[in-house]
C-alpha cells in the first residue's frame, strides 16, 4: 500500500500549497480494495473502470493546476527547486497511479480484449498533457496501452450533464469528483439559517437577510452589500458540491456502502424531515394523510377530496381513464358510484321532458346544461381554482412560510392553468 | 273475432261425432288447448273471449299465458294471481311504474320473467330496479329506453342483472361512462346493447364494454361523443354482426386509420355509418378491413354530402370490391358520381337492397347502368331522385323483375307511362310508394297486377280516379295500406271498391279529399281489421259515417278527424261506445262539445289527445274529460287552457304520467293554407 501512502501526502501537499479545502473522501480506499478484488462480475468490471477513469481524472486535475499557476507566474522567473518539485511530485504521482492502472487493467484484461481498436482517440487526447508535464515519464507507454475502454474526454462531458440534472444523477458522479458537506441535525432543521448580526434576526435566505439589513444603515444600502456574494474564484472549475444525510444507515449518509449524495441543502432539508422526522401536519380535509413537509402538505391539499374516481375496491383515483384501466385489468372490480348522485337527480327528473327529447340534439343539450353533475362541477371548482391563486399572492407579498426554490412557484402556477384545462376537458368530453 | 270464429267451429266439428249428451269440451286435452292458444294472436279479444267461454277455459289460459301487456299498472296487482307464468312483460301501456310496482311484479314472477319493457314508463327509481334485477335473476331482455331520469345508481343495480342478453338504454342521458363500467362488469353475457343518445358515455365506456362483453353481437353507438379510441377494442369482439355509429361525430378518417394495425373485425354483418361527418372512403375502408361477412352497410347522409367528397363515390365503391356478400347499401342523401355509379357497377356482389333516397347526382344512365347487372334487386329508394325519367323506369324494371318494394316518392320528371311498366314487369312488388307522381289510372290499373302488394301509397297523385281505385280494389285482396292523401279526384266508388276488394286493410289515409262523404266511411266499416284512419279535413264527412266505422271496426288503435266540421258529439258517444282499442285521436277543429269528449274520456285505452280548437269546450268540461280518462299519457292543448284549468287537475294528471303539450298555433279558417292547390296547378301544367 505504499503508493497509496505516497499519493496522499503528494496530494495534501498540493492542498496546503494552494491554500484550498481539498478533501480527499474515503471511497478511493474503498475502490482501490475493490480493483484488487479478482471475482471477474461485471459489476467489479465496472468499479475498476471507473477507478480507473477517475485516477485519471485526478492526475488531469494535478497537472492543470500545475499549468494553471506557471501562467499566472509566467512574469517571474520560477526557482529552480520548484519546478524540480513539482516535476519530481507529478512523477511520483504518475507512476504510482500507473502502477495502480496496471494492478486494475490486468483483471480487466479478459472483457476487454475484443474492444481494442477503439481506445487509441481517447489516449489521443490524454497523451499530450500528460506528455508534456511528465516529459519521459517511465511508465507513460504501459500506462495509454492499458487505458483501454476508459474515454476520459466522454466522462468530463457527463460530469457536466450531471450538474444541469437532477440529484438523482447523483449517482453518475464518481467518488471523489465531488466535495461531500454533511450538515448537522440542529442545523437541518434550524427554522432560521441565517442571522443579522446586528439584532439577531434569523431569516430562511440570504436574499432576505440583505433586504432586513437595508434598515441597519445606508452602508447596507449599497449596491455591492445588495449584491449576490460572489463565488470566489470562476477560473477553475470549482468541485462540486455534494451533500451527506447525518442520519447513519440511511442511504444518503455517506458512509452507506450505496451512498447516494444530495444534491442541494434543500434536498437535505427535504429529505432529512421526510425520511426522519414525524409527520406533523395533517391535511385538515381528510384527516389521514400526514405530511412533514409543510410543502408536500400544501400540494396534496390541492388535489385533496378530488380522488373522485372511485373502484369497489376502494381505490381512489384523480383521473377516470386510470379508474377505467384498473377496472379493465381485475376482474370483479367495479366502479363505486358515489350515492349522493340520488339527491341531483331527483332534482332533475322532469316529466315535461318528454316532448322536448323528440326535438333531438338541440333539446338534449339544454338538458345536460341544467344537469345535476355541472352544478356539482361548479360548486367544487372554486375551491380548485382559487388555492393556487392564494398561494401565488402570498409568495408575492414574499411571507414564505416555508423554503421552496424559485421554481416551485412557477410550477403551482402552472399546475393551476392545468388543472383549469383539465375540468374543461372533463366536462366537453363528458357531454 | 274472426280467429275466435274459426275456433269455435273447430270445437264443433270436433263435437259433431259424439253423443249430444256429452260435454264437447271434454274431449280437448289441455296441450290441445294451448295450441289453439298460440294460433289466436291476431285479435286482441281472441283471449279475453276465450278464457271467457268456461271455467276450464279460462284456468288453461291462466297458466298458458306468457306475455303480458297491461293496459294500466294498477290493474298488475289483480293479474299476479291470474297469471303466474308470466315471461314477457311489456309495461309499454303504463306511462306510471313507481318502484312499490316494481317491487310486486318482481317479487310475483321472479322465477319465470325473461324480458321487460319499460321503455315507456317513468316514475321508477334505481331502488325499484334494483329490487327487479335482484328477484329476476333471469332476466334476459331488459329494454329501458327513454328513462332520461336514471342515473348511475340505476345502471349499478342493472348491473345485478348477470344473465342479461339484450339492453336497450336509448336515450339514457344522465348516465355515464361510470353506470356503463357498472353494466360492462356486471352483464358479461351481453349480446346487444344500445347507447343511442346516452350523451354522457364516452370512449372509456364503451372501451370497457367491450373488454368485458365478450358476446356482444349488436352495438348501438349511435350520437355518442366516441372516437377511435374505443372502436379499437370495439372491433376486436369475436362475435360483433352489427354496429351501428350513426351521428358519431367525434370518429374521423384520421382517427380510423390508425385502426389498420389492429386487429379487425371479422364477422361483422351490418355497419351503419350514417351522418357521420367526418368520414369517407378511407376511414370506411379502414373500418371494413378484414371483414368477411359483411352484409350491409349504411352510409346515409354522411361525408359525401360535404363538397370535398364529390369525386369520392368511385374511391368509396372501390373499397367495397372485395365483399362478396354485401346485400344491401344505402347511400340516401348522398352526392353520386358517374363514375361511383360505373365503380358500384363493377361490384360482383349481387345486390338484394338499394337505397338512393334524396341522392342528388343520381342520373337515368347511371341508374341505368347500375341495374343491368341487377337481377336480384329486391329493394330500390330512389325518393326525390328529381333527375330520372322514363328511361330509368325502364330499365329497372327490365331487369330488376324480382323487386318487392319500390319507393319513388316525387320523381317528378318521371311520366305517366313509366307507371305502367312497373305494373307490367314487377309482379312480386309488395310496396309501392308513387307518393306525388303524375301515375294515372292506367299506370294504377296496370299496377293492380301485383296482386301481393300491400302497401300502397298514392297521396298526392292528382291524376287517381275512382276508375283506377276500382280496378286496383278489384285484383289486390293482401292490400293493408292505402295513402291517398290529398289524391283529390277520388269519390266515394273508389273508396267503396278498395273496401269490398281489400278486406285486410289496416291502414288508410283519405285526408284532404273534398269529394269523400259519410258514404265512404260506411262502406270502409267493413274492414274489420281497420286499425289506423285519417281523414283530415274531409268536409264531407260527418257523424254518421264515423259512427259507422266505430261500430264496424271494433280494432280502430288511432284516428285523425282534424277539421272534419261536421263531425259532432253523437260520433263522439258511438265512437266512446263501440271503439274500445282507440289510442289516439286527433279532434282539433271538429264540433266537438264537452259532452263528446267526457264521452270519450271513458275509453280505457286512450292514451294520446290531441284538443285544438274546439269551439264548444269549456275549461270545466275539459277537466272532468282529463281526470275520467285514466290511461293518458300525451294530450296536446291550446295554450289559452292552461291558466283556466286548476293546477291540481294538471298535478294530478302529470303525477298518472301524463304529458302536456300546450301550443300556440293561431286558428286557421281556410282549408287549404299551404297553397297545395297551387302545387296542383304547376304540376299539372307541366303534364302534356
Amino acid at each position: 500500500m505504499d503508493h497509496k501512502d505516497r499519493q496522499e501526502t503528494c496530494f495534501t501537499n498540493f492542498s496546503t500549497q494552494n491554500q484550498q479545502k481539498w478533501e480527499f473522501p474515503d471511497p478511493l480506499t474503498e475502490l482501490l480494495q475493490a480493483s484488487k478484488a479478482q471475482d471477474w462480475d461485471p459489476a467489479a468490471m465496472l468499479n475498476n473502470l471507473s477507478f480507473l477513469e477517475q485516477k485519471i481524472h485526478q492526475l488531469q486535475g494535478l497537472v492543470h493546476l500545475i499549468i494553471g499557476r506557471r501562467d499566472r507566474v509566467s512574469g517571474q522567473v520560477q526557482p529552480y527547486e520548484l519546478v524540480a518539485q513539482q516535476q519530481q511530485l507529478v512523477t511520483a504521482d504518475l507512476t504510482s497511479i500507473i502502477v495502480q492502472l496496471i494492478s486494475t487493467a490486468g483483471s480487466l484484461l479478459p472483457y476487454v480484449k475484443h474492444t481494442q481498436g477503439a481506445p487509441s482517440l481517447s489516449l489521443g487526447q490524454f497523451q499530450p498533457q500528460n506528455g508534456g508535464v511528465s516529459g519521459g515519464g517511465g511508465g507513460g507507454s504501459g500506462a495509454s496501452e492499458l487505458q483501454n475502454s476508459v474515454d476520459v474526454s466522454t466522462n468530463e462531458e457527463h460530469d457536466l450533464k450531471d450538474e444541469e440534472d437532477g440529484e438523482e444523477l447523483g449517482e453518475n458522479l464518481f467518488p471523489g469528483t465531488y466535495e461531500i458537506l454533511q450538515l448537522e441535525k440542529e442545523e437541518i432543521l434550524a427554522p432560521h439559517t441565517h442571522f443579522c448580526t446586528i439584532c439577531g434576526k434569523g431569516f430562511k435566505r440570504d436574499a432576505n437577510l440583505r433586504m432586513h439589513m437595508r434598515g441597519h444603515g445606508d452602508e447596507y444600502k449599497t449596491p455591492a452589500a445588495l449584491a449576490k456574494p460572489n463565488k470566489e474564484s470562476s477560473s477553475e472549475p470549482a468541485l462540486i458540491k455534494r451533500y451527506s444525510c447525518p442520519f447513519a444507515g440511511c442511504k444518503r449518509n455517506k458512509d452507506h456502502r450505496n451512498f447516494r449524495p444530495l444534491k442541494t441543502i434543500l434536498c437535505v432539508k427535504n429529505h432529512y424531515r421526510r425520511t426522519h422526522c414525524d409527520k406533523s401536519y395533517t391535511c385538515s380535509r381528510c384527516n389521514t394523510k400526514k405530511f412533514s413537509v409543510m410543502a408536500d402538505l400544501k400540494t396534496h391539499e390541492k388535489h385533496c377530496g378530488k380522488d373522485k374516481w372511485l373502484c369497489s375496491c376502494g381505490t381512489t383515483f384523480s383521473r377516470k381513464d386510470k379508474l377505467f384501466g384498473h377496472i379493465a385489468l381485475f376482474q370483479g372490480h367495479t366502479p363505486a358510484i358515489p350515492l349522493d348522485d340520488t339527491k341531483g337527480s331527483t332534482g332533475t327528473c322532469d316529466p315535461g321532458n318528454d316532448s322536448e327529447a323528440t326535438n333531438k340534439l338541440g333539446s338534449m343539450n339544454m338538458f345536460n346544461f341544467s344537469s345535476s353533475e355541472d352544478v356539482k362541477g361548479s360548486m367544487e371548482d372554486p375551491s380548485g381554482c382559487f388555492s393556487p391563486l392564494n398561494f401565488e399572492t402570498c409568495n408575492f407579498g414574499g411571507f414564505h412560510e416555508f423554503p421552496r426554490p424559485p421554481f416551485d412557484d412557477s410550477e403551482s402556477s402552472l399546475a393551476f392553468l392545468l388543472s383549469g384545462s383539465c375540468g374543461y376537458t372533463n366536462k366537453s368530453g363528458e357531454q | 273475432m274472426k280467429t275466435q270464429g274459426q275456433g269455435q267451429s273447430k270445437r264443433k266439428q270436433l263435437h259433431h261425432p259424439l253423443s249430444p249428451h256429452s260435454n264437447p269440451f271434454d274431449i280437448l286435452t289441455e296441450e290441445i288447448v294451448c295450441n289453439i292458444l298460440d294460433h289466436l294472436h291476431d285479435d286482441p279479444f281472441a283471449t279475453k273471449s276465450f278464457s271467457l267461454t268456461c271455467k276450464s277455459f279460462y284456468f288453461i289460459e291462466s297458466r298458458h299465458r306468457r306475455i303480458l301487456k297491461p293496459l294500466r299498472p294498477d290493474l298488475l296487482p289483480r293479474t299476479f294471481h291470474r297469471y303466474p307464468f308470466v315471461s314477457h312483460l311489456d309495461l309499454s301501456l303504463c306511462p306510471r311504474v313507481d318502484d312499490p310496482t316494481l317491487n310486486d311484479l318482481s317479487s310475483t314472477w321472479k322465477a319465470t320473467l325473461r324480458s321487460i319493457n319499460l321503455s315507456r314508463s317513468r316514475f321508477f327509481t334505481n331502488a325499484g330496479l334494483s329490487s327487479l334485477f335482484i328477484n329476476c335473476s333471469g332476466l334476459v331482455e331488459v329494454d329501458l329506453c327513454n328513462a332520461t331520469h336514471l342515473t348511475d345508481l340505476a345502471a349499478s343495480a342493472i348491473a345485478e342483472a348477470k344473465n342479461l342478453e339484450r339492453l336497450s338504454l336509448a336515450r339514457c342521458k344522465l348516465i355515464t361512462d361510470m353506470g356503463i363500467g357498472c353494466i360492462a362488469v356486471g352483464c358479461r353475457k351481453l349480446k346487444s346493447l344500445c347507447l343511442k343518445w346516452c350523451l354522457r358515455v364516452g370512449d372509456l365506456g364503451v372501451q370497457l364494454i367491450a373488454l368485458k362483453c365478450k358476446q356482444i353481437r349488436s352495438l348501438d353507438l349511435s350520437y355518442l361523443p366516441i372516437t377511435e379510441k374505443c372502436l379499437k377494442s370495439v372491433i376486436r369482439l369475436q362475435h360483433l354482426e352489427d354496429l351501428i355509429l350513426e351521428g358519431c361525430h367525434g370518429i374521423d378518417d384520421d382517427g380510423l386509420s390508425t385502426l389498420e394495425q389492429s386487429q379487425s373485425c371479422k364477422s361483422l354483418k351490418m355497419l351503419n355509418l350514417s351522418n357521420c361527418q367526418n368520414v369517407t372512403h378511407t376511414g370506411l375502408s379502414a373500418l371494413i378491413n378484414g371483414t368477411e361477412q359483411l352484409q350491409q352497410i349504411i352510409l346515409a347522409y354522411g361525408s359525401s354530402v360535404s363538397q370535398k367528397i364529390l369525386k369520392v363515390t368511385s374511391d368509396l365503391a372501390k373499397c367495397l370490391l372485395t365483399y362478396s356478400k354485401l346485400q344491401s347499401i344505402k347511400l340516401d342523401g348522398c352526392i353520386i358520381t358517374w363514375s361511383g355509379i360505373k365503380a358500384m357497377a363493377s361490384l360482383d356482389a349481387p345486390f338484394k337492397e338499394l337505397s338512393f333516397s334524396k341522392c342528388l347526382g343520381l342520373t337515368d344512365d347511371g341508374l341505368s347502368f347500375l341495374v343491368q347487372s341487377q337481377k336480384d334487386l329486391r329493394k330500390l329508394d330512389i325518393t326525390c331522385c328529381r333527375k330520372i325519367t322514363y328511361n330509368s323506369i325502364d330499365s329497372v324494371t327490365s331487369s330488376c323483375t324480382s323487386l318487392t318494394s319500390l319507393r319513388m316518392e316525387s320523381c317528378s320528371l318521371v311520366p305517366k307511362e313509366a307507371f305502367v311498366l312497373i305494373g307490367e314487369r314487377c309482379p312480386f312488388l309488395e310496396e309501392l310508394d308513387v307518393t306525388d307522381n303524375e301515375i294515372d289510372d292506367e299506370g294504377l290499373k296496370s299496377i293492380s297486377r301485383c296482386s301481393k302488394l300491400s302497401i300502397l301509397k298514392l297521396g298526392i297523385c292528382s291524376n287517381i280516379s275512382d276508375e283506377g281505385l276500382a280496378k286496383f280494389g278489384s285484383c289486390c285482396p293482401l292490400l293493408k295500406e292505402l295513402d291517398l292523401y290529398r289524391s283529390i279526384a277520388i269519390s266515394d266508388a273508389g273508396i267503396a271498391a278498395i273496401a269490398d276488394g281489400c278486406p285486410a286493410l289496416e291502414m288508410i289515409n283519405i285526408a284532404y279529399n273534398d269529394k269523400i262523404t259519410d258514404n265512404s266511411l260506411i262502406s270502409l266499416s267493413k274492414c274489420r281489421m281497420l286499425k289506423a284512419l285519417e281523414i283530415r279535413g274531409c268536409l264531407g264527412v260527418s257523424s254518421i259515417g264515423l259512427s259507422a266505422i266505430a261500430v264496424g271496426c271494433k280494432q280502430l288503435t288511432v284516428l285523425d278527424i282534424k277539421k272534419c266540421f261536421n263531425i259532432h258529439d253523437n260520433g263522439m258517444l258511438l265512437l266512446a261506445q263501440f271503439s274500445q282499442n282507440l289510442k289516439q285521436i286527433n279532434l282539433s277543429y271538429c264540433s266537438v262539445t264537452d259532452v263528446g269528449l267526457v264521452a270519450l274520456a271513458s275509453l280505457s285505452r286512450l292514451q294520446n289527445m290531441t284538443i285544438l280548437h274546439l269551439a264548444g269546450l269549456t275549461p270545466n268540461g275539459l277537466a272532468a274529460a282529463l281526470l275520467a280518462c285514466r290511461a293518458l299519457t300525451k294530450v296536446k292543448l291550446h295554450a289559452s287552457f292552461r291558466p283556466l284549468l286548476s293546477q291540481s287537475i294538471l298535478g294530478h294528471m302529470e303525477a298518472h304520467g301524463c304529458v302536456f303539450h300546450w301550443r300556440h298555433k293561431a286558428f286557421q279558417k281556410e282549408m287549404d293554407p299551404k297553397g297545395w292547390k297551387l302545387h296542383f296547378g304547376r304540376s299539372s301544367s307541366e303534364v302534356p
